[in-house]
């Protein structure tokens, strides 16, 4: 029967082909360019508009880089060199002026034999912040962060060791008076949490201080705050606000879903005003205002009053941010939590907060990169943070008249900053994602 | 036999006020009211203190006092003349400006830049990433200091435009010229103004030519008749592919009644165009933009633009890919698949952040303080504080502007967020 069909076929391979290559022009490099530079009129429009654009900039910046000079003291120096190798000023760049002055940029007015505190303060705090960042590390080094604050503050501004301790003592007062007044009355114990910490510190904690560093004077030389200039400024005040600032706005973003109308129309009010009107005025008023408003002849540093200014208005960002985190949490949670009979404080701590400050912490991330590069508007009330300093190097003789170097470094360094902190804010928003699916 | 009575209530006590929920809720209110009222009542107090030791009062009478300060730019008639108040005016309506200016260049721009990040196109998407990263990622003051030096340092000057062979040209076939003093743009001129000032010839042999409020009036009112019988004209459309199923062909009416309108209002008051000359050391005629506007505005756009690219962006994204599948499926062109159904999804996603772009932008332009524009923070907040000394006034009608501007900007938010919301049952 199957025999008549093979007869009538006249031919059958029985051997299969060899596999051909694809044509040229689906494979390799031909095919990605056909696929995602020239698949229609516009994209080859758009492709060869976009090339045109980048060899317009780079023809015009690149020789620029290129014909850079490092080794000059002056801008007279390298425009003299320019000019040896027959070039104008316009035909190359001075980088000179970063090689001379960059510990000015980043350390500001700092004493040059201790530029190894901000440096150490700087990976202090890296240390301190990477339980908070990556939870694979043990939750014991959270221990860490609570005593970075003190650490920095130590080795940014020095002297005596003994201050910093006592107000680490003072949580210890509070600590110990919740422990052993909260088995005599619960509300004995939160009250004397409260008043013996403010008592230790309002009247103990400065005569203990000033006795103990007058016989035990241990603790590194003492700089004060109009030393601080450069990146270190903007660093300080921007990491000092957002430690400050993250409970306070915690604190403002709870008592906004409070249900007591007082409580939460106050925090609405605060958080609204101070988010209404741009940083630069709230900054004009720590400069101008604050002197009105505190009791007649109390003067402090610039620097405080910068970084009060800065932790509040960062707060009512964050109050946002995390207000987002608590919102975006199911009902249950909360029925969860006063079912099981806790407290409003202990359903907070053990089940709503834990997981709304993690959905916010990318959120808090992004305000903190707000903030950083907003810390550079110090400079209208007298501060030097870097852009301030390219302008006191710019008045100097040896560099009058450089521009586009010094703000190329600052620029390049806040890029750096800012990038990797929106890496970072990315890569947690990815892994949160995944988590909730 | 028993009678059912009540159980004797429990007289109130005091450990009640802490202890039973009812009424802590009560006390911690009361608490936190006394803790703030006392809190304002210090801050009052030392103000009082503070100003009484200065010897200065508190009042807002400064505002009509004669200012005695220039301001280079004005959108309404001052001089140094008038009041503080005015001053204040002419820095509200600068801010408004150079906010507004900002708002639709970054939208244009944030919109291109999004849509083409998204592109299949390798170079144009990568170009785009770094134009978003790099402006994101970069103070916006040092991007306002840096277009300013660009503008100030590398434009040519105004007498490299002289001679016979001149070292640069104006662009545009001879219509803007761009110097290192600020931007010349050609202007409107009216020959049959109805109002404004006196009708000057700019060059000897050209038509005098004169502005006015009236003129520009005119104009407007013509355009907004205009726009209504447009309004009808779509509306009545509507109402026959309702009735009908066919929607009549309109484009040319609508373009009809666009544009003939204006044209004869143009033609009656004899619209010209004045173009900017040099004459003398500088440039004559035309509109200026100073470098400080044109530093503020375009920093503000590209800064803005970038982070409206990274909404946009997340919007067309947040659209799943299955909603134009099926309009595809159900028929639809690819325009109308936009208009009709991506867009109006995307757009809940994207409206709410643009918005707080706006109002971040409507705040970032007190940066104007960096190149010198006189906006509100400049004459009221600035140079109207410094004469008077009066610090606390000012700064609180300046906070109290840019409040409510946010507010504003704000209710326009929540009104489109509460329109759009999506109803879930």
């Amino acid at each position: 029967m199957s025999d008549t069909n093979t007869h009538s076929v006249s031919y059958v391979r029985e051997s299969m082909l060899a596999e051909s290559a694809p044509p040229s022009t689906e494979t390799g490099t031909i095919k990605w360019m056909r696929e995602n530079l020239f698949s229609s009129v516009l994209n080859s429009v758009l492709t060869v508009l976009s090339i045109l654009v980048v060899y317009w900039a780079v023809s015009k910046i690149g020789p620029w880089f290129w014909n850079s000079v490092w080794d000059a003291g002056s801008l007279t120096e390298c425009r003299e060199i320019l000019a040896a190798k027959g070039m104008t000023g316009h035909d190359g760049a001075c980088f000179g002026v970063i090689k001379d002055r960059w510990q000015q940029l980043i350390f500001g007015f700092y004493p040059s034999e201790y530029y190894w505190r901000p440096v150490l303060a700087l990976l202090v705090f890296f240390v301190g912040i990477t339980p908070v960042l990556f939870d694979s590390v043990p939750r014991k080094m959270l221990i860490l962060t609570i005593l970075t604050p003190f650490v920095m503050y130590l080795l940014l501004w020095g002297g005596a060791i003994w201050l910093p301790l006592m107000v680490v003592a003072g949580f210890g007062v509070g600590y110990l008076a919740m422990k052993f007044l909260s088995p005599v009355n619960g509300l004995l114990g939160t009250i004397g949490a409260i008043i013996l910490p403010l008592i230790f510190w309002l009247y103990l904690a400065g005569p203990i201080a000033g006795w103990l560093t007058f016989y035990a004077p241990i603790g590194f030389e003492f700089v004060p705050s109009k030393s601080f200039g450069g990146f270190t400024l903007s660093l300080v005040i921007g990491i000092v606000a957002i430690i400050l600032s993250l409970p306070l706005g915690i604190l403002l973003a709870l008592a906004r879903q409070s249900n007591l109308p007082i409580i939460k129309y106050s925090a609405v009010t605060f958080i609204e005003v101070i988010r209404g009107v741009p940083l630069i005025v709230w900054l004009f008023t720590a400069s101008l205002l604050l002197n009105y408003f505190l009791p007649p002849g109390t003067n402090f540093d610039l620097m405080l009053r910068v970084i009060i200014m800065v932790t509040l208005f960062s707060a009512a960002y964050i109050a946002e941010v995390v207000r987002g985190g608590l919102a975006a949490l199911p009902k249950g949670q909360y029925e969860g939590g006063d079912s099981l009979g806790l407290s409003y404080w202990q359903s907070m701590q053990l089940i709503i907060l834990p997981q709304a400050l993690k959905i916010s912490i990318p959120g808090i991330v992004n305000t903190f990169i707000g903030l950083f590069k907003d810390t550079t508007l110090v400079v209208f009330i007298g501060l030097f943070d870097p852009i301030g300093l390219a302008g006191a190097i710019r008045a100097s003789t040896d560099w009058n008249g450089i521009y586009w170097e010094l703000f190329i470094f600052i620029g390049v360094m806040f890029f750096i900053f800012c990038f990797s902190m929106g890496r970072y804010s990315l890569y947690l928003e990815n892994k949160l994602q995944r988590e909730h699916r | 036999m028993s009678t059912l009575t009540d159980p004797p209530k429990p007289a109130f006590r005091l450990s009640q006020l802490i202890y039973d929920t009812r009424y802590r809720s009560i006390t911690i209110q009361l608490v936190a009211l006394l803790l703030m009222v006392l809190g304002i009542g210090w801050l009052v107090n030392n103000t009082v203190q503070n100003l009484a030791a200065l010897g200065k009062d508190f009042n807002f009478g400064f505002l009509d006092n004669s200012a005695g300060y220039d301001i280079n730019q004005r959108l309404i008639d001052y001089n140094s003349q008038m009041s503080h108040g005015r001053a204040a005016m002419v820095g509200i309506l600068n801010t408004l400006l150079v906010a507004f200016l900002g708002c639709v260049t970054a939208t244009v721009i944030g919109v291109i830049a999004g849509v083409l990040r998204l592109s299949k196109n390798w170079v144009v998407s990568r170009l785009m990433a770094v134009y978003v990263e790099g402006f994101r990622n970069v103070p916006l003051l040092l991007w306002i200091i840096l277009i300013f030096s660009i503008m100030s340092e590398s434009m040519p000057q105004p007498k490299d435009f002289r001679g016979a062979e001149p070292a640069a040209s104006m662009i545009f076939s001879d219509h803007v010229a761009v110097t290192n003093r600020g931007i010349w743009i050609p202007r409107l001129g009216f020959t049959n103004s109805l109002s404004g000032n006196e009708a000057v010839a700019s060059v000897e042999g050209l038509p005098a030519v004169a502005t006015g409020g009236a003129d520009w009036a005119l104009i407007g009112v013509t355009l907004l008749i205009s726009i209504i019988a447009i309004g009808f004209v779509r509306t009545r459309a509507s109402q026959l592919q309702e009735a009908t199923g066919n929607r009549p062909t309109t484009w040319y009416l609508q373009l009809g009644l666009l544009v003939i309108p204006f044209v004869i209002v143009a033609l009656f008051l004899g619209m010209t165009v004045v173009t900017p000359f040099l004459k003398g050391f500088n440039f004559t005629e035309g509109t200026h933009l100073r470098n400080s506007l044109i530093a503020l505005w375009i920093a503000l756009s590209l800064y803005t633009g970038a982070f409206i690219a990274e909404i946009v962006r997340a919007g067309i994204l947040a659209v799943s890919k299955g909603q134009s599948e099926a309009a595809f499926a159900l028929g639809m062109r690819p325009n109308r698949t936009m208009n009709l159904v991506i867009l109006p999804q995307a757009m809940r996603v994207i409206v709410p952040p643009l918005i707080s772009q706006y109002l971040n932008l409507a705040k970032n332009s007190s940066l104007a303080i960096a190149v010198g524009y006189m906006d509100v923070r400049a004459t009221l907040g600035g140079i109207t504080i410094n004469q008077t000394g009066r610090e606390l006034e000012g700064m609180l009608l300046l906070g109290g502007f840019y409040l409510l501007l946010s507010l504003l900007i704000s209710s326009v938010m929540n009104y489109f967020n509460n329109r759009t919301q999506l109803r879930e049952r």
